[in-house]
């Protein structure tokens, strides 16, 4: 196992990837204690957990902003992408480990920062979306939000500049573009659209806080300043950042099905250079579907929708090559496959739910209700997490060496699946119905109050069912059988070395050869 | 000769009709009519996906340990044929619903112009209405039935968005900028206004309410009111402001 010391001076692209999953599950698991305490204080009208709006609002911006800064992009970009990346390649590692230790540092200076946010007395209220002019006024504290974003930020730049040099420069020999798992290409794409957003973030987010404490007016039309600029910022990084996190979380599964269904990925050009080459080009160019009713101009509100309308055909692609990959498959149901099946259900629902969203008209309606939060739970927060949970227990015997217990897996899948569609189905319901979000109390809504104690009900057993999988990987990782080096027959490239890998992953680096790639079960 | 007038006066009514019909189309019943349109569509999409992966997942299910899937390479044709016939058919469907979503956006955005126009200022936390003889209320917006009514808003503090959920409208109020949105009350009766973007600590509770009346008991109130501003017999509704 190592000593302490080495693992936190580490430059092995495994180990700093298990580190990125360790601290992001620990964010993970903080986040997910705000959302039951939000779901418990929903569970009757009035002050139940406590009296003070403040606290509840605290809880929903650690909630938001720790699940998507602190949890699915590191564990997406930094876990999965630094495990996986080097062996799928057939690397040593990746190109530049120090940077690579050096971003994993950083991840951890950001998420203590995140977790401050419960020891300072002046905790911040703002939302992860921190809109001024309210984050400019609250007396909660702006600048942690800035310096964790900013922190969180530069190691996301560090690991872009690392994995496209790795992957441009150190595959094996043979290794050709064309036979990339798709999970390599995702994540590519995810660290390009980091590379050109992140800075956009970035300088929203130092611009509150110069407003706030620096006396300047970016955001304040009293000094000429202007409300919306921050939003538009703010939502040119943000609606990218979904597919940051979309992309990487289908590759995931797409390893999960392709092996499960011991079968070739579905028109694997399609998925790579229509769908995934596609959410690159459309991503930038959506973000006004945040700003629908914000009195944008009329032309970019109707423009964007035919933007956003049109992101279904590439999203559609990834979702056709993944159907598409059962078609004559040879499928087995252990718990890898069963999460990565639920993501297919959730994100179907997730996608389509969307669609309404995208018709600016709708969405004068639907806007900033719990039906917006139904949606992106359904396709990027639970779909998202699904798929990382999905993926943890794929690649689980590869990284400790041991099993998991199979029964447990099903039963915790099963739990949170159950969980999942009880919560954000009815989330939905009552959002079209007028419930709007970001309420510590629906008092004026009485009519919702049984809907809102089914979904605490159900977050509960969202819940349970993600602890016990974290429960299932620890006795585990300690104390499972020994693990084979191939335990599901997977064709791709990191199940060859052995279990666990050695530091520099071969004996040899592998030479790949012509007839290979990572999806050819069927003998020709 | 004599069926002239007969003749003219059918056609006026005709056309006062297409005229009515043209100038105040309600945008709720248009909303409501394209969310239902949108639902059909998208539960086709979804229930065809669903089929197909459950029949797949029932279908090739692994019957020996050492099975392995049978899907060959694409030859290039199909490739290119599964790539550009899903991708028009995505296409059709988003212009269609773009379409569509542009219509019902026109409607929603040209309010008809027989409208009362009233001033909303939100704040932390209350929505200030004034009317265009200057009578004031707070958190109450009381409206003639019958009438489409504008909204023109702007915020002194935080953005707000005033939220009415039974008129399916909304738009953000805030500092520096002058939005609107309107509405088409036919019947009496009351509706709650809600803040719809996250204000401050209590946001929650930033509620109020459209109260329609029927037009003759509007224009005994707005009078009224009116009457007590000139008269200075009682103040505007809301103290101060």
């Amino acid at each position: 196992m190592g000593t302490l010391k080495e693992w936190i001076f580490t430059t092995d692209h495994k180990r700093v990837g298990v580190l990125y999953l360790i601290g992001s599950l620990a964010a993970f698991a903080v986040a997910g204690i705000m959302a039951l305490l939000m779901r418990w204080e929903l569970t009757t009208i009035g002050p139940t957990l406590t009296a003070n709006p403040t606290t509840y609002n605290v809880w929903l911006y650690a909630h938001g902003a720790v699940m998507i800064l602190g949890f699915q992009i590191p564990a997406l970009t930094g876990f999965f992408a630094n495990y996986c990346i080097p062996l799928m390649i057939g690397a040593k590692d990746v190109a530049f480990p120090r940077l690579n230790a050096f971003s994993v540092w950083l991840f951890y200076v950001g998420i203590i920062l995140a977790i401050l946010t419960f020891f300072i007395p002046d905790s911040p209220d703002i939302m992860w979306t921190a809109y001024p002019p309210y984050s400019t006024i609250t007396s909660g504290n702006t600048a942690l939000y800035t310096f964790t974003v900013l922190i969180l930020g530069f190691a996301s730049i560090l690991g872009g500049v690392n994995f496209l040099t790795t992957v441009a420069y150190m595959r094996a020999p043979g290794m050709t573009w064309n036979k990339l798992n798709i999970f390599v290409w995702c994540t590519l794409a995810a660290f390009v659209l980091q590379l050109i957003f992140v800075p956009v973030l970035g300088t929203a987010v130092t611009l509150i806080s110069f407003d706030k404490y620096l006396g300047t007016g970016f955001f304040d039309p009293a000094k000429g300043g202007d409300v919306l600029i921050y939003q538009n910022l703010f939502w040119f990084y943000s609606h990218p950042a979904v597919y940051v996190i979309f992309l990487p979380f289908i590759g995931v599964v797409y390893e999960i099905v392709a092996t499960f269904a011991r079968n070739r990925v579905f028109n694997y050009k399609m998925v790579v250079y229509g769908g995934i080459f596609g959410i690159v080009g459309l991503s930038g160019v959506v973000w006004v579907h945040h700003l629908y009713v914000t009195g944008m101009a009329d032309w970019i509100r109707i423009g964007q929708m035919v933007t956003t309308l049109l992101i279904s055909v590439p999203v559609g692609f990834t979702v056709i090559g993944l159907v598409g990959t059962l078609y004559k498959g040879s499928i087995s149901f252990e718990t890898p496959m069963l999460y990565a099946l639920g993501v297919l259900f959730l994100f179907l629902i997730g996608g389509l739910t969307g669609i309404p969203l995208a018709i600016t008209s709708l969405t004068l309606h639907l806007s900033d209700t719990y039906y917006v939060v139904g949606h992106f739970h359904y396709v990027m927060a639970v779909a998202g997490t699904f798929s990382i949970f999905g993926g943890v227990y794929y690649w689980f015997p590869k990284i400790t060496g041991r099993m998991y217990s199979e029964a447990i897996g099903k039963l915790g899948f099963w739990i949170t699946f159950a969980g999942t569609n009880i919560v954000f189905w009815i989330m939905m319901d009552i959002g079209v119905k007028g419930m709007p979000r970001r309420y510590y109390d629906y008092a004026h809504f009485p009519q919702f109050e049984n809907a809102h104690q089914w979904m605490t009900g159900g977050a509960a057993l969202i819940g349970l069912g993600f602890a016990l999988a974290v429960l299932n990987w620890i006795v585990g990782a300690i104390r499972g059988a020994k693990a084979p080096d191939n335990p599901w027959g997977s064709q791709s490239l990191e199940w060859s070395t052995q279990t666990p890998p050695p530091p520099g992953n071969w004996k040899d680096v592998p030479t790949i050869r012509e007839e290979w790639d990572p999806y050819a079960y069927a003998r020709p | 000769m004599r069926n002239r007038p007969i003749v003219a006066a059918a056609f006026a009514a005709m056309a006062s009709a297409a005229h009515a019909a043209d100038v105040i189309r309600d945008p709720a019943a248009g909303w409501d009519y394209l969310w239902y349109e949108v639902l059909v569509d998208i539960s086709i999409l979804g229930i065809a996906f669903a089929l197909i992966t459950a029949f797949f997942v029932i279908r090739y299910r692994r019957r020996a340990e050492n099975e392995v899937g049978k899907a060959g390479r694409l030859t290039a044709a199909a490739a290119v044929g599964w790539t550009v016939i899903p991708m028009f058919v995505f296409m059709a469907d988003d212009f269609f619903l773009a379409a569509n979503g542009w219509q019902l956006w026109n409607t929603y955005r040209q309010p008809p112009a027989n409208r009362i126009e009233i001033k909303l200022e939100s704040g932390m936390y209350s929505w200030d209405y004034t009317y265009p003889n200057g009578v004031q209320t707070q958190n109450v917006l009381k409206v003639p039935a019958g009438k489409p009514v504008l909204l023109r808003m702007t915020s002194r503090d935080t953005i707000h968005s005033h939220f009415i959920p039974d008129f399916r409208v909304k738009e953000d109020s805030m500092p520096g900028r002058v939005t609107y949105l309107w509405f088409y009350p036919q019947k009496p009766g009351e509706h709650i206004v809600t803040c719809a973007e996250y204000c401050g600590i209590m946001h929650s509770y930033m509620i109020g309410k459209v109260v329609v009346v029927p037009e003759a008991e509007f224009t005994a109130w707005y009078e009224q009111e009116e009457r007590k501003l000139a008269g200075g017999a009682g103040q505007p509704k809301k103290a101060g402001a």
